[in-house]
Protein backbone atom coordinates (compact mmCIF):
# COMPACT_ATOMS: atom_id res chain seq x y z
CA UNK A 1 0.00 0.00 0.00
CA UNK A 2 1.35 3.38 -1.02
CA UNK A 3 1.54 5.98 1.68
CA UNK A 4 2.47 8.97 -0.47
CA UNK A 5 -0.27 11.14 -1.95
CA UNK A 6 -0.57 11.12 -5.72
CA UNK A 7 0.94 14.12 -7.50
CA UNK A 8 -1.51 15.83 -9.85
CA UNK A 9 -0.48 16.24 -13.48
CA UNK A 10 -0.42 19.92 -14.35
CA UNK A 11 -1.37 21.05 -17.85
CA UNK A 12 1.15 22.86 -20.05
CA UNK A 13 -0.77 25.70 -21.65
CA UNK A 14 0.28 26.48 -25.21
CA UNK A 15 -0.84 28.55 -28.17
CA UNK A 16 -3.34 27.27 -30.72
CA UNK A 17 -2.15 27.94 -34.26
CA UNK A 18 -3.08 26.17 -37.48
CA UNK A 19 -4.95 23.41 -35.65
CA UNK A 20 -1.95 22.52 -33.49
CA UNK A 21 -0.67 23.53 -30.06
CA UNK A 22 2.79 25.04 -30.53
CA UNK A 23 4.84 26.72 -27.82
CA UNK A 24 5.67 30.35 -28.50
CA UNK A 25 8.73 30.64 -30.75
CA UNK A 26 10.07 33.19 -28.24
CA UNK A 27 10.24 30.59 -25.47
CA UNK A 28 8.78 33.10 -23.00
CA UNK A 29 6.06 32.42 -20.46
CA UNK A 30 3.75 34.49 -18.27
CA UNK A 31 2.79 33.48 -14.77
CA UNK A 32 -0.92 33.21 -13.95
CA UNK A 33 -1.94 33.74 -10.34
CA UNK A 34 -5.27 33.07 -8.67
CA UNK A 35 -7.38 35.69 -6.90
CA UNK A 36 -5.29 35.19 -3.75
CA UNK A 37 -2.04 35.80 -5.57
CA UNK A 38 -0.92 32.17 -5.56
CA UNK A 39 0.87 30.87 -8.68
CA UNK A 40 -1.57 28.76 -10.67
CA UNK A 41 0.06 28.10 -14.03
CA UNK A 42 2.22 29.48 -16.81
CA UNK A 43 0.96 30.41 -20.27
CA UNK A 44 2.85 31.30 -23.43
CA UNK A 45 3.97 34.89 -23.81
CA UNK A 46 3.27 35.10 -27.54
CA UNK A 47 5.54 37.18 -29.76
CA UNK A 48 5.10 39.06 -33.02
CA UNK A 49 6.49 36.04 -34.87
CA UNK A 50 3.77 33.85 -33.36
CA UNK A 51 1.31 36.42 -34.64
CA UNK A 52 2.95 36.32 -38.07
CA UNK A 53 2.71 32.51 -38.18
CA UNK A 54 -0.92 32.66 -37.09
CA UNK A 55 -1.76 35.11 -39.88
CA UNK A 56 -0.09 32.82 -42.43
CA UNK A 57 -2.23 29.94 -41.13
CA UNK A 58 -5.38 32.06 -41.17
CA UNK A 59 -4.70 33.31 -44.69
CA UNK A 60 -4.22 29.83 -46.09
CA UNK A 61 -7.37 28.59 -44.34
CA UNK A 62 -9.49 31.55 -45.49
CA UNK A 63 -10.56 30.49 -49.00
CA UNK A 64 -11.56 26.99 -47.88
CA UNK A 65 -13.56 28.23 -44.89
CA UNK A 66 -15.41 30.87 -46.93
CA UNK A 67 -16.23 28.24 -49.55
CA UNK A 68 -17.83 25.86 -47.06
CA UNK A 69 -21.60 25.88 -47.14
CA UNK A 70 -23.20 28.19 -44.61
CA UNK A 71 -25.02 25.18 -43.26
CA UNK A 72 -21.71 23.44 -42.56
CA UNK A 73 -20.43 26.50 -40.68
CA UNK A 74 -23.63 26.32 -38.63
CA UNK A 75 -22.87 22.71 -37.77
CA UNK A 76 -19.30 23.50 -36.74
CA UNK A 77 -20.25 26.47 -34.55
CA UNK A 78 -22.88 24.33 -32.88
CA UNK A 79 -20.27 21.63 -32.37
CA UNK A 80 -18.09 24.23 -30.63
CA UNK A 81 -21.01 24.91 -28.28
CA UNK A 82 -21.31 21.17 -27.61
CA UNK A 83 -17.61 20.90 -26.81
CA UNK A 84 -17.70 23.97 -24.59
CA UNK A 85 -20.64 22.45 -22.72
CA UNK A 86 -18.53 19.33 -22.15
CA UNK A 87 -15.75 21.45 -20.71
CA UNK A 88 -18.07 23.74 -18.73
CA UNK A 89 -16.84 22.43 -15.40
CA UNK A 90 -13.17 23.01 -16.23
CA UNK A 91 -13.85 26.52 -17.51
CA UNK A 92 -15.97 27.37 -14.46
CA UNK A 93 -13.25 26.18 -12.09
CA UNK A 94 -10.50 28.12 -13.88
CA UNK A 95 -12.56 31.30 -14.16
CA UNK A 96 -13.75 31.11 -10.56
CA UNK A 97 -10.19 30.82 -9.27
CA UNK A 98 -8.78 33.68 -11.34
CA UNK A 99 -11.59 36.22 -11.88
CA UNK A 100 -13.15 38.03 -8.91
CA UNK A 101 -16.78 37.07 -8.41
CA UNK A 102 -16.44 33.44 -7.52
CA UNK A 103 -18.18 30.34 -8.70
CA UNK A 104 -21.62 31.75 -9.44
CA UNK A 105 -20.25 34.49 -11.67
CA UNK A 106 -18.01 32.00 -13.49
CA UNK A 107 -20.85 29.52 -14.11
CA UNK A 108 -22.99 32.33 -15.49
CA UNK A 109 -20.19 33.43 -17.84
CA UNK A 110 -19.64 29.91 -19.18
CA UNK A 111 -23.37 29.38 -19.76
CA UNK A 112 -23.63 32.69 -21.61
CA UNK A 113 -20.62 31.78 -23.78
CA UNK A 114 -22.25 28.49 -24.78
CA UNK A 115 -25.51 30.28 -25.63
CA UNK A 116 -23.61 32.82 -27.71
CA UNK A 117 -22.05 30.09 -29.83
CA UNK A 118 -25.47 28.52 -30.35
CA UNK A 119 -26.91 31.90 -31.35
CA UNK A 120 -24.25 32.50 -34.02
CA UNK A 121 -24.42 28.87 -35.13
CA UNK A 122 -28.01 29.74 -35.98
CA UNK A 123 -27.02 32.93 -37.78
CA UNK A 124 -24.36 31.30 -40.01
CA UNK A 125 -26.90 30.26 -42.66
CA UNK A 126 -29.35 33.10 -42.01
CA UNK A 127 -27.45 36.38 -41.69
CA UNK A 128 -27.17 36.51 -45.49
CA UNK A 129 -30.94 37.03 -45.72
CA UNK A 130 -30.81 39.84 -43.15
CA UNK A 131 -27.72 41.71 -44.39
CA UNK A 132 -28.19 41.01 -48.10
CA UNK A 133 -31.00 42.36 -50.23
CA UNK A 134 -32.94 42.12 -53.46
CA UNK A 135 -32.67 45.74 -54.62
CA UNK A 136 -35.40 47.64 -56.44
CA UNK A 137 -33.98 49.36 -59.50
CA UNK A 138 -35.72 51.36 -62.24
CA UNK A 139 -34.08 49.52 -65.12
CA UNK A 140 -34.31 46.06 -66.67
CA UNK A 141 -31.96 44.47 -64.16
CA UNK A 142 -32.26 41.92 -61.45
CA UNK A 143 -30.19 43.60 -58.74
CA UNK A 144 -29.11 41.94 -55.54
CA UNK A 145 -26.59 42.41 -52.75
CA UNK A 146 -24.84 39.53 -51.01
CA UNK A 147 -22.59 39.56 -47.95
CA UNK A 148 -19.21 37.89 -48.47
CA UNK A 149 -16.42 37.13 -46.02
CA UNK A 150 -13.84 39.85 -45.45
CA UNK A 151 -10.87 37.45 -45.09
CA UNK A 152 -8.47 37.37 -42.14
CA UNK A 153 -9.66 39.19 -39.02
CA UNK A 154 -7.52 39.88 -35.95
CA UNK A 155 -9.41 39.96 -32.68
CA UNK A 156 -8.36 41.66 -29.46
CA UNK A 157 -10.43 40.09 -26.70
CA UNK A 158 -11.32 42.14 -23.60
CA UNK A 159 -9.56 41.58 -20.30
CA UNK A 160 -12.77 41.09 -18.30
CA UNK A 161 -15.19 38.23 -19.08
CA UNK A 162 -12.21 36.29 -20.49
CA UNK A 163 -14.33 33.49 -22.00
CA UNK A 164 -17.54 35.30 -22.88
CA UNK A 165 -15.64 38.23 -24.36
CA UNK A 166 -13.54 35.89 -26.50
CA UNK A 167 -16.57 33.95 -27.77
CA UNK A 168 -18.61 37.12 -28.35
CA UNK A 169 -15.98 38.58 -30.65
CA UNK A 170 -14.97 35.31 -32.30
CA UNK A 171 -18.39 33.88 -33.19
CA UNK A 172 -19.59 36.68 -35.54
CA UNK A 173 -16.24 36.69 -37.32
CA UNK A 174 -16.00 32.98 -38.15
CA UNK A 175 -19.76 32.69 -38.63
CA UNK A 176 -19.43 34.91 -41.72
CA UNK A 177 -16.68 32.76 -43.24
CA UNK A 178 -13.68 34.75 -42.01
CA UNK A 179 -10.66 33.22 -40.33
CA UNK A 180 -9.46 34.65 -37.03
CA UNK A 181 -6.27 35.38 -35.14
CA UNK A 182 -7.27 36.17 -31.58
CA UNK A 183 -5.25 37.71 -28.77
CA UNK A 184 -6.94 36.58 -25.58
CA UNK A 185 -7.54 38.41 -22.32
CA UNK A 186 -4.24 39.79 -21.06
CA UNK A 187 -5.30 39.77 -17.41
CA UNK A 188 -6.86 36.28 -17.43
CA UNK A 189 -5.29 34.23 -20.24
CA UNK A 190 -6.25 30.72 -19.09
CA UNK A 191 -9.65 30.65 -20.78
CA UNK A 192 -7.98 31.48 -24.11
CA UNK A 193 -5.40 28.75 -23.63
CA UNK A 194 -8.09 26.15 -22.91
CA UNK A 195 -10.43 27.33 -25.67
CA UNK A 196 -8.00 25.89 -28.23
CA UNK A 197 -9.06 22.44 -27.01
CA UNK A 198 -12.67 23.31 -27.82
CA UNK A 199 -11.73 24.31 -31.37
CA UNK A 200 -9.44 21.32 -31.86
CA UNK A 201 -12.22 18.87 -31.05
CA UNK A 202 -15.08 20.68 -32.78
CA UNK A 203 -14.16 20.03 -36.45
CA UNK A 204 -12.96 23.62 -36.85
CA UNK A 205 -10.58 23.35 -39.83
CA UNK A 206 -6.92 24.08 -39.08
CA UNK A 207 -6.11 27.79 -39.31
CA UNK A 208 -9.70 29.05 -39.03
CA UNK A 209 -9.29 29.90 -35.35
CA UNK A 210 -5.84 30.81 -34.01
CA UNK A 211 -5.45 31.74 -30.35
CA UNK A 212 -2.57 33.68 -28.83
CA UNK A 213 -1.84 34.67 -25.26
CA UNK A 214 0.45 37.60 -24.64
CA UNK A 215 0.68 41.32 -24.12
CA UNK A 216 -1.17 44.03 -26.00
CA UNK A 217 1.61 46.65 -26.10
CA UNK A 218 3.76 44.18 -28.03
CA UNK A 219 1.20 42.89 -30.48
CA UNK A 220 -1.39 45.56 -31.21
CA UNK A 221 0.78 47.68 -33.51
CA UNK A 222 2.04 44.61 -35.38
CA UNK A 223 -1.52 43.39 -35.85
CA UNK A 224 -2.72 46.78 -37.05
CA UNK A 225 0.20 47.23 -39.45
CA UNK A 226 0.10 43.70 -40.90
CA UNK A 227 -0.87 44.13 -44.54
CA UNK A 228 -2.28 40.62 -44.85
CA UNK A 229 -4.95 41.26 -42.21
CA UNK A 230 -8.29 42.50 -43.57
CA UNK A 231 -10.09 43.54 -40.41
CA UNK A 232 -9.73 44.06 -36.68
CA UNK A 233 -12.30 43.48 -33.98
CA UNK A 234 -11.49 44.70 -30.50
CA UNK A 235 -13.20 45.36 -27.20
CA UNK A 236 -12.14 46.75 -23.85
CA UNK A 237 -9.50 49.04 -25.35
CA UNK A 238 -8.08 52.22 -23.90
CA UNK A 239 -8.07 55.35 -26.03
CA UNK A 240 -4.36 54.92 -26.69
CA UNK A 241 -4.84 51.30 -27.80
CA UNK A 242 -7.63 52.34 -30.10
CA UNK A 243 -5.38 54.96 -31.67
CA UNK A 244 -2.64 52.38 -32.26
CA UNK A 245 -5.11 50.09 -34.03
CA UNK A 246 -6.59 52.82 -36.19
CA UNK A 247 -3.27 54.40 -37.18
CA UNK A 248 -1.72 51.08 -38.20
CA UNK A 249 -4.85 49.99 -40.04
CA UNK A 250 -4.89 53.12 -42.18
CA UNK A 251 -1.95 51.79 -44.20
CA UNK A 252 -3.91 49.05 -45.99
CA UNK A 253 -7.41 50.31 -45.15
CA UNK A 254 -8.34 47.38 -42.98
CA UNK A 255 -11.62 47.75 -41.19
CA UNK A 256 -11.36 48.41 -37.46
CA UNK A 257 -14.25 47.79 -35.10
CA UNK A 258 -13.69 48.68 -31.46
CA UNK A 259 -16.70 47.89 -29.31
CA UNK A 260 -17.45 49.48 -25.96
CA UNK A 261 -19.04 46.72 -23.96
CA UNK A 262 -18.76 46.59 -20.19
CA UNK A 263 -19.81 44.31 -17.37
CA UNK A 264 -23.49 43.38 -17.66
CA UNK A 265 -23.62 44.45 -21.30
CA UNK A 266 -21.80 41.23 -22.25
CA UNK A 267 -24.87 39.34 -21.03
CA UNK A 268 -27.40 41.46 -22.92
CA UNK A 269 -28.75 38.83 -25.32
CA UNK A 270 -30.83 41.07 -27.57
CA UNK A 271 -27.83 43.21 -28.36
CA UNK A 272 -25.11 40.60 -28.25
CA UNK A 273 -26.96 38.02 -30.38
CA UNK A 274 -27.90 40.51 -33.09
CA UNK A 275 -26.83 39.68 -36.66
CA UNK A 276 -25.62 43.27 -37.03
CA UNK A 277 -22.54 42.24 -35.05
CA UNK A 278 -21.58 40.24 -38.15
CA UNK A 279 -21.93 43.25 -40.46
CA UNK A 280 -18.46 44.82 -39.92
CA UNK A 281 -16.83 41.55 -41.03
CA UNK A 282 -18.46 41.11 -44.43
CA UNK A 283 -18.00 42.77 -47.80
CA UNK A 284 -21.21 43.65 -49.58
CA UNK A 285 -21.21 42.61 -53.24
CA UNK A 286 -23.93 44.03 -55.49
CA UNK A 287 -24.69 42.26 -58.74
CA UNK A 288 -26.56 43.74 -61.71
CA UNK A 289 -28.02 40.98 -63.84
CA UNK A 290 -29.85 41.91 -67.06
CA UNK A 291 -33.46 40.75 -67.06
CA UNK A 292 -36.42 41.02 -69.39
CA UNK A 293 -34.39 41.78 -72.51
CA UNK B 1 34.28 6.03 -61.32
CA UNK B 2 34.03 6.71 -57.64
CA UNK B 3 34.08 3.86 -55.18
CA UNK B 4 33.51 6.07 -52.12
CA UNK B 5 30.23 5.82 -50.32
CA UNK B 6 28.39 8.79 -48.87
CA UNK B 7 27.74 8.85 -45.14
CA UNK B 8 23.99 9.52 -45.20
CA UNK B 9 23.68 10.43 -41.54
CA UNK B 10 26.62 12.84 -41.61
CA UNK B 11 25.44 14.53 -44.83
CA UNK B 12 21.97 15.09 -43.46
CA UNK B 13 23.27 16.37 -40.14
CA UNK B 14 25.65 18.75 -41.90
CA UNK B 15 22.91 19.99 -44.24
CA UNK B 16 20.65 20.58 -41.24
CA UNK B 17 23.40 22.57 -39.50
CA UNK B 18 23.23 25.24 -42.23
CA UNK B 19 19.62 25.88 -41.28
CA UNK B 20 20.43 27.04 -37.78
CA UNK B 21 22.32 30.20 -38.81
CA UNK B 22 20.59 33.42 -37.95
CA UNK B 23 20.77 35.87 -40.85
CA UNK B 24 19.24 39.24 -39.98
CA UNK B 25 18.93 42.84 -41.10
CA UNK B 26 21.71 44.04 -43.40
CA UNK B 27 23.18 40.58 -44.08
CA UNK B 28 19.68 39.33 -44.81
CA UNK B 29 19.12 42.21 -47.23
CA UNK B 30 22.41 41.51 -49.04
CA UNK B 31 21.64 37.79 -49.12
CA UNK B 32 18.19 38.37 -50.58
CA UNK B 33 19.59 40.62 -53.32
CA UNK B 34 22.17 37.95 -54.12
CA UNK B 35 19.46 35.26 -54.26
CA UNK B 36 17.49 37.39 -56.72
CA UNK B 37 20.51 37.74 -58.99
CA UNK B 38 20.88 33.93 -59.00
CA UNK B 39 17.32 32.98 -59.85
CA UNK B 40 16.52 31.14 -63.08
CA UNK B 41 12.92 32.33 -63.26
CA UNK B 42 11.09 29.34 -64.60
CA UNK B 43 7.85 28.42 -66.28
CA UNK B 44 7.61 24.86 -67.58
CA UNK B 45 3.96 24.04 -67.89
CA UNK B 46 1.67 22.68 -70.54
CA UNK B 47 -0.38 25.83 -70.25
CA UNK B 48 2.50 28.24 -70.96
CA UNK B 49 1.55 30.87 -73.50
CA UNK B 50 3.11 33.94 -75.11
CA UNK B 51 1.39 36.11 -72.52
CA UNK B 52 2.85 34.06 -69.67
CA UNK B 53 6.35 34.27 -71.17
CA UNK B 54 5.95 38.03 -71.66
CA UNK B 55 4.99 38.64 -68.04
CA UNK B 56 7.76 36.32 -66.86
CA UNK B 57 10.38 38.21 -68.89
CA UNK B 58 9.08 41.54 -67.61
CA UNK B 59 9.39 40.28 -64.06
CA UNK B 60 12.86 38.88 -64.77
CA UNK B 61 14.19 42.26 -65.90
CA UNK B 62 12.44 44.34 -63.23
CA UNK B 63 11.40 42.02 -60.37
CA UNK B 64 9.56 44.78 -58.50
CA UNK B 65 8.88 48.32 -59.71
CA UNK B 66 8.55 49.48 -56.10
CA UNK B 67 12.05 48.16 -55.32
CA UNK B 68 14.17 49.52 -58.18
CA UNK B 69 17.45 48.63 -56.46
CA UNK B 70 16.68 44.91 -56.75
CA UNK B 71 18.79 43.39 -59.55
CA UNK B 72 17.37 41.47 -62.48
CA UNK B 73 17.37 37.68 -62.22
CA UNK B 74 20.07 35.53 -63.84
CA UNK B 75 17.97 33.87 -66.50
CA UNK B 76 14.52 32.95 -67.70
CA UNK B 77 13.97 29.21 -68.15
CA UNK B 78 11.36 28.12 -70.70
CA UNK B 79 10.49 25.35 -73.17
CA UNK B 80 12.26 25.60 -76.56
CA UNK B 81 9.21 26.95 -78.39
CA UNK B 82 9.30 30.13 -76.26
CA UNK B 83 13.03 30.79 -76.60
CA UNK B 84 12.73 33.08 -79.61
CA UNK B 85 10.13 35.27 -77.93
CA UNK B 86 12.09 35.41 -74.67
CA UNK B 87 15.28 36.25 -76.58
CA UNK B 88 13.54 39.18 -78.25
CA UNK B 89 11.98 40.48 -75.00
CA UNK B 90 15.19 40.19 -72.97
CA UNK B 91 17.50 41.67 -75.61
CA UNK B 92 20.03 44.02 -74.04
CA UNK B 93 18.87 43.34 -70.48
CA UNK B 94 21.65 40.99 -69.47
CA UNK B 95 19.11 38.34 -68.47
CA UNK B 96 20.03 35.04 -70.10
CA UNK B 97 17.63 32.71 -71.87
CA UNK B 98 17.79 29.13 -70.65
CA UNK B 99 15.82 26.38 -72.33
CA UNK B 100 15.09 22.87 -71.23
CA UNK B 101 15.74 20.50 -74.12
CA UNK B 102 16.33 16.78 -74.81
CA UNK B 103 12.72 15.68 -74.23
CA UNK B 104 12.29 17.34 -70.85
CA UNK B 105 11.26 16.10 -68.27
CA UNK B 106 11.45 12.34 -68.94
CA UNK B 107 14.19 12.25 -71.59
CA UNK B 108 12.54 9.13 -72.98
CA UNK B 109 13.21 9.60 -76.69
CA UNK B 110 16.14 8.50 -78.84
CA UNK B 111 19.31 10.54 -79.01
CA UNK B 112 18.67 11.83 -82.55
CA UNK B 113 15.39 13.43 -81.45
CA UNK B 114 17.10 14.92 -78.38
CA UNK B 115 19.76 16.47 -80.58
CA UNK B 116 17.10 18.01 -82.84
CA UNK B 117 15.43 19.46 -79.74
CA UNK B 118 18.73 20.89 -78.45
CA UNK B 119 19.81 22.33 -81.81
CA UNK B 120 16.42 23.98 -82.27
CA UNK B 121 16.71 25.68 -78.87
CA UNK B 122 20.26 26.86 -79.59
CA UNK B 123 19.22 28.07 -83.05
CA UNK B 124 16.35 30.04 -81.50
CA UNK B 125 18.85 31.85 -79.33
CA UNK B 126 19.11 29.98 -76.03
CA UNK B 127 22.21 30.92 -74.02
CA UNK B 128 21.91 27.90 -71.77
CA UNK B 129 20.58 24.40 -72.29
CA UNK B 130 19.12 22.40 -69.39
CA UNK B 131 19.19 18.75 -70.50
CA UNK B 132 17.82 15.75 -68.66
CA UNK B 133 20.07 12.79 -67.94
CA UNK B 134 18.93 9.36 -69.18
CA UNK B 135 17.98 7.97 -65.75
CA UNK B 136 16.74 4.65 -67.14
CA UNK B 137 20.17 3.89 -68.60
CA UNK B 138 21.95 5.21 -65.51
CA UNK B 139 19.99 3.04 -63.08
CA UNK B 140 20.53 -0.05 -65.24
CA UNK B 141 24.27 0.56 -65.14
CA UNK B 142 24.71 1.66 -68.76
CA UNK B 143 26.97 4.54 -67.79
CA UNK B 144 28.56 4.64 -71.26
CA UNK B 145 25.16 5.31 -72.85
CA UNK B 146 24.49 8.16 -70.39
CA UNK B 147 27.93 9.61 -70.90
CA UNK B 148 27.79 9.39 -74.71
CA UNK B 149 24.43 11.19 -74.72
CA UNK B 150 25.73 14.05 -72.61
CA UNK B 151 28.83 14.37 -74.82
CA UNK B 152 26.69 14.45 -77.97
CA UNK B 153 24.37 17.07 -76.51
CA UNK B 154 27.31 19.15 -75.32
CA UNK B 155 28.57 19.17 -78.88
CA UNK B 156 25.12 20.12 -80.19
CA UNK B 157 25.13 23.09 -77.79
CA UNK B 158 27.95 24.55 -79.81
CA UNK B 159 29.61 26.45 -77.00
CA UNK B 160 26.44 27.43 -75.17
CA UNK B 161 26.25 26.62 -71.47
CA UNK B 162 25.11 23.07 -70.66
CA UNK B 163 23.33 22.20 -67.42
CA UNK B 164 22.75 18.51 -66.80
CA UNK B 165 19.66 17.63 -64.76
CA UNK B 166 20.31 14.49 -62.73
CA UNK B 167 16.75 14.19 -61.38
CA UNK B 168 18.01 13.16 -57.96
CA UNK B 169 14.50 12.25 -56.84
CA UNK B 170 14.78 9.20 -59.10
CA UNK B 171 18.35 8.22 -58.26
CA UNK B 172 17.51 6.44 -54.99
CA UNK B 173 20.86 6.85 -53.15
CA UNK B 174 23.45 9.55 -52.46
CA UNK B 175 26.08 7.23 -53.95
CA UNK B 176 24.16 7.36 -57.22
CA UNK B 177 24.03 11.14 -56.97
CA UNK B 178 27.82 11.29 -56.64
CA UNK B 179 28.28 8.85 -59.52
CA UNK B 180 25.85 10.76 -61.76
CA UNK B 181 27.48 14.09 -60.89
CA UNK B 182 30.96 12.78 -61.71
CA UNK B 183 29.70 11.26 -64.92
CA UNK B 184 28.01 14.49 -66.02
CA UNK B 185 31.07 16.58 -65.17
CA UNK B 186 33.40 14.20 -67.04
CA UNK B 187 31.11 14.31 -70.08
CA UNK B 188 31.28 18.09 -70.30
CA UNK B 189 28.56 19.58 -68.08
CA UNK B 190 29.11 23.25 -67.20
CA UNK B 191 26.49 23.03 -64.46
CA UNK B 192 24.92 20.12 -62.65
CA UNK B 193 21.29 20.53 -61.63
CA UNK B 194 19.26 18.52 -59.16
CA UNK B 195 15.80 18.22 -60.64
CA UNK B 196 13.24 18.91 -63.28
CA UNK B 197 10.75 20.06 -60.65
CA UNK B 198 8.32 17.44 -61.97
CA UNK B 199 9.43 14.66 -59.58
CA UNK B 200 9.22 14.63 -55.78
CA UNK B 201 11.44 15.03 -53.88
CA UNK B 202 13.08 17.77 -55.96
CA UNK B 203 16.01 19.80 -54.59
CA UNK B 204 16.84 19.11 -50.95
CA UNK B 205 19.72 20.49 -48.92
CA UNK B 206 21.43 17.12 -48.37
CA UNK B 207 21.33 16.15 -52.03
CA UNK B 208 22.63 19.61 -53.02
CA UNK B 209 25.41 19.25 -50.46
CA UNK B 210 26.44 15.91 -51.97
CA UNK B 211 26.63 17.53 -55.40
CA UNK B 212 28.55 20.54 -54.06
CA UNK B 213 31.07 18.18 -52.45
CA UNK B 214 31.49 16.39 -55.78
CA UNK B 215 32.13 19.75 -57.46
CA UNK B 216 34.68 20.52 -54.75
CA UNK B 217 36.53 17.22 -55.24
CA UNK B 218 36.59 17.84 -58.98
CA UNK B 219 37.96 21.35 -58.43
CA UNK B 220 40.65 20.13 -56.03
CA UNK B 221 41.70 17.44 -58.50
CA UNK B 222 41.63 19.49 -61.71
CA UNK B 223 41.29 23.18 -60.86
CA UNK B 224 38.15 23.36 -63.03
CA UNK B 225 35.05 25.07 -61.62
CA UNK B 226 31.61 23.54 -62.23
CA UNK B 227 28.34 25.34 -61.53
CA UNK B 228 25.47 24.10 -59.38
CA UNK B 229 21.73 24.60 -59.74
CA UNK B 230 19.27 23.23 -57.20
CA UNK B 231 15.78 23.37 -58.72
CA UNK B 232 12.28 22.61 -57.60
CA UNK B 233 10.85 22.94 -54.11
CA UNK B 234 12.82 26.00 -52.98
CA UNK B 235 10.01 28.48 -52.53
CA UNK B 236 10.94 30.40 -49.39
CA UNK B 237 13.54 33.15 -49.09
CA UNK B 238 14.75 31.68 -45.82
CA UNK B 239 15.52 28.34 -47.47
CA UNK B 240 17.41 30.11 -50.25
CA UNK B 241 19.58 31.92 -47.68
CA UNK B 242 20.39 28.56 -46.09
CA UNK B 243 21.52 27.30 -49.50
CA UNK B 244 23.84 30.31 -49.83
CA UNK B 245 25.39 29.53 -46.45
CA UNK B 246 25.92 25.96 -47.63
CA UNK B 247 27.59 27.07 -50.87
CA UNK B 248 29.86 29.49 -49.04
CA UNK B 249 30.93 26.94 -46.47
CA UNK B 250 31.39 24.13 -48.99
CA UNK B 251 32.87 25.81 -52.07
CA UNK B 252 33.77 29.29 -50.84
CA UNK B 253 33.11 32.82 -52.05
CA UNK B 254 34.18 32.09 -55.62
CA UNK B 255 30.94 30.20 -56.21
CA UNK B 256 28.72 32.93 -54.77
CA UNK B 257 27.74 34.45 -58.09
CA UNK B 258 25.18 33.76 -60.77
CA UNK B 259 28.02 32.50 -62.92
CA UNK B 260 28.43 29.45 -60.68
CA UNK B 261 25.27 29.08 -58.66
CA UNK B 262 21.61 29.31 -59.65
CA UNK B 263 18.23 28.64 -58.12
CA UNK B 264 15.68 27.05 -60.46
CA UNK B 265 12.43 28.45 -59.12
CA UNK B 266 9.13 30.09 -59.91
CA UNK B 267 7.58 31.17 -56.60
CA UNK B 268 10.86 31.82 -54.71
CA UNK B 269 11.29 35.28 -56.26
CA UNK B 270 8.02 36.58 -54.85
CA UNK B 271 8.85 35.41 -51.35
CA UNK B 272 12.24 37.14 -51.61
CA UNK B 273 10.52 40.35 -52.74
CA UNK B 274 8.03 40.14 -49.86
CA UNK B 275 10.93 39.78 -47.42
CA UNK B 276 12.63 42.83 -48.96
CA UNK B 277 9.39 44.80 -48.64
CA UNK B 278 9.23 43.72 -45.01
CA UNK B 279 12.80 44.98 -44.42
CA UNK B 280 11.97 48.28 -46.12
CA UNK B 281 8.66 49.00 -44.40
CA UNK B 282 9.03 47.17 -41.10
CA UNK B 283 5.54 45.76 -41.59
CA UNK B 284 4.41 42.26 -42.42
CA UNK B 285 3.42 41.98 -46.06
CA UNK B 286 0.48 40.63 -48.01
CA UNK B 287 0.24 38.47 -51.13
CA UNK B 288 -1.00 41.47 -53.11
CA UNK B 289 2.22 43.43 -52.46
CA UNK B 290 3.91 41.61 -55.36
CA UNK B 291 2.79 40.73 -58.87
CA UNK B 292 1.82 37.21 -59.84
CA UNK B 293 3.80 35.03 -62.29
Amino acid sequence: MSTSARLGVLKTYKLFVNGAFPRTESGRTLAVVDTKGKLLAHVCHGSRKDLRNAVVAARSAAPGWAKRSAYNRTQILYRMAEMLEGKAEEFTRVLASTVPGGNRRAAKEVAAAIDRLVAFAGWADKFGQVLGNNNQVAAPFYNFTVAEALGVVCIVAPSEEPLLGLVSLLAPVICAGNTAVLLGSEAHPLATAIFGEVCATADVPAGVVNLLTGKRPELLAVMAGHRDVDGISAAGCSKAERTILELGAAENLKRVTVEKINGPAWYHETKMHAPYRIQPFVEMKTIWHPSGV
Amino acid sequence: MSIRTVDKVAVEARAASFQTRSIKNESKRQGLLMVTSMVDLTTLEGKDSAAKVRSLCQKAMLPDAALPHVPSVAAVCVYPRWVELARELLAGSGVKVASVASAFPSGQVDLATKLVDVRAAVQAGADEIDMVMHRGAFLSGQYEVVSAEIRAIKEACGGQHLKVILETGELETYDNVVRASELAIAAGADFIKTSTGKVQPAATMPVTLVMLETIRSHFLATGQMIGMKPAGGISRAKDALHYLVMVKETLGDAWLSAKWFRFGASSLLNDVLLQLHRLESGQYTAYYDVTES
